[in-house]
């Protein structure tokens, strides 16, 4: 079966950089297959502790709201934020890129609240109006990037301090703040590597 | 032949956005409330949960469009519904009112005794139960991108879901050991396509996401099927039918998530509530099962 059950890599060597995939819920065991063909150590992250010994962490795509939930219940809210503070980079896809947002809307919750964007959830509709779209990313990929967005935000405002990395119909969909990454689509889905590299590039990796 | 093409893409897609969560039977839009506040990853819309419809009888068809309607505006997750099977007209209502999964469920009556929805000319995703490999393969040949191992829905009893998912992840490692001139008698065998046969044989997995349903009533369920290798759960009676279902709720859902550390499931159990009733599916006459629905 898929690698859930197997998953726990624990990387013996502290040395190396060890990238952390939150695993509540969602699609991480394709985040970690990703990594593992790009040759990066990772580690799924279930409890605040997990935190502990990891380089970056990567919030995959899933339910905001079942995340929101299970990280409340240990803190781990309040630990990923000082993961943050401390200058440690993190990747969010879809719910990650939702959970990282300053502003929600459709509607207002809870969130991260780390990056300085205005996200709507569900913006472009229900499962019927989920699409491959093509984009562009060019200062990191000099190819168009297939792009899969299931039931996917909308970054409706971007901070001063943001920069657009990505578009796709016009829209921005893959953002950077320092050293946060934020895609609204999920290149876990796809066979391109460009925008994991890109995030192990931000890692010194 | 089975593809994944774009299409497939988009629906294994939200099933890949599912796992490691519980998707739960909600009947009311309060229900869908509590379900989604407790961390639901989706919501499974019916108008009556299986334990219902076992106790009453009657032919159990689609929800009602508005009880569907109010509950796709009560929540921001996923709303799924049921079709009867072989209802493709059920179905394509299901679609045009926006659901964002169709479950092809063995608890609703078939309405079709020979034949199951074609799937692949839907635009929405649909998952469908499985009793053993060769009814998950049909299944996926059909179109479908979810399979859900049947399990015995209303029942609260585990017993079908464990053999249900031994029986599938048993026959795909037997699959594995065969040599490539042994597959056609082996999809010969099983029923299934000789193209799905020969991907799961060299692939060692379903080609999509395998859920587990059926009788799931506690976190130790919950995390029972997990480590049998189930992807996610589906609660159904299991959870507004217990005696606290906000509480119970969560408690899978952390049992979901923390399905590998007995010391969480420990924690999660304590002061529940008593469970739904449950019966013992052996004492259960033939024609009173659902899980035989289905061919």
């Amino acid at each position: 079966m898929l690698p859930i059950s197997v998953a726990m890599n624990n990387g013996h060597q502290p040395t190396e950089a060890v990238i952390g995939i939150l695993a509540i819920q969602g699609d991480f065991a394709l985040h970690a297959k990703m990594l593992e063909r790009l040759g990066a150590r990772w580690r799924l992250v279930k409890h605040t502790a997990d935190l502990n010994g990891i380089s970056a962490l990567i919030i995959p795509g899933g339910e905001s709201t079942t995340m929101l939930n299970v990280l409340a219940d240990e803190h781990m809210d309040a630990a990923i934020r000082e993961f943050a503070a401390r200058g440690k980079p993190i990747f969010g896809t879809c719910a990650g890129a939702i959970l990282l947002a300053k502003e929600v809307l459709n509607p207002a919750q809870q969130r991260l609240g780390l990056m300085d964007i205005t996200i709507e959830r569900n913006a472009y509709g229900r499962q019927v109006d989920s699409a491959v779209r093509q984009g562009e990313c060019p200062s990191i990929a000099d190819h168009p990037l297939e792009m899969v967005f299931i039931r996917a935000p909308i970054i409706r405002r971007v901070g001063k301090r943001v920069r657009v990395l990505g578009w796709a119909e016009g829209l921005p969909v893959l953002v950077e703040q320092d050293h946060l990454l934020a895609a609204t689509f999920h290149p876990e889905l796809t066979d391109d590597q460009t925008i994991h590299r890109y995030f192990l590039r931000k890692c010194g990796l | 032949m089975w593809q994944y093409d774009e299409q497939m893409k988009l629906k294994v897609g939200l099933a890949e956005m599912l796992k490691g969560g519980v998707i739960m039977d909600v009947t009311t839009a309060e229900q869908a409330r509590i379900a989604e506040g407790a961390g639901a990853a989706a919501v499974m819309a019916l108008e009556r949960v299986p334990a219902d419809i076992r106790k009453e009888g009657g032919v159990a068809r689609m929800a009602s469009v508005k009880v569907i309607k109010e509950i796709m505006s009560a929540v921001t997750i996923p709303v799924m519904a049921k079709a009867r099977i072989g209802h493709f007209a059920e179905a394509q209502v299901l679609e045009a009112l926006g659901v964002d999964y169709i479950d092809e469920s063995e608890v609703l009556t078939p309405a079709d005794e020979e034949h199951h929805i074609d799937k692949w000319p839907f635009k929405v995703p649909f998952v469908c139960g499985a009793r053993n490999l060769g009814e998950a393969l049909r299944r996926i040949g059909e179109g479908a991108a979810m399979i859900r191992t049947k399990g015995e829905a209303g029942s609260g009893n585990i017993v079908e879901a464990v053999r249900h998912l031994r029986a599938i992840t048993g026959e795909i490692r037997q699959l594995t050991t065969l040599r490539d001139d042994e597959l056609m008698a082996k999809a010969k065998e099983l029923g299934a396509p000789f193209e799905l046969v020969k991907w799961v044989a060299k692939n060692g997995r379903l080609p999509v996401p395998n859920f587990s349903a059926g009788g799931i009533a506690t976190p130790a369920d919950a995390s029972l099927v997990m480590q049998l290798g189930a992807e996610a759960v589906f609660v159904g009676s299991g959870i507004f039918k217990s005696a606290d279902p906000e509480k119970r709720a969560k408690a899978i859902v952390r049992a979901t998530t923390h399905y590998n550390e007995p010391q969480v499931i420990a924690e999660c159990s304590e002061d529940l509530g008593e469970p739904m009733r449950g019966i013992d599916v052996a004492k259960l006459k033939p024609e009173e099962l659902l899980q035989t629905r289905g061919w």
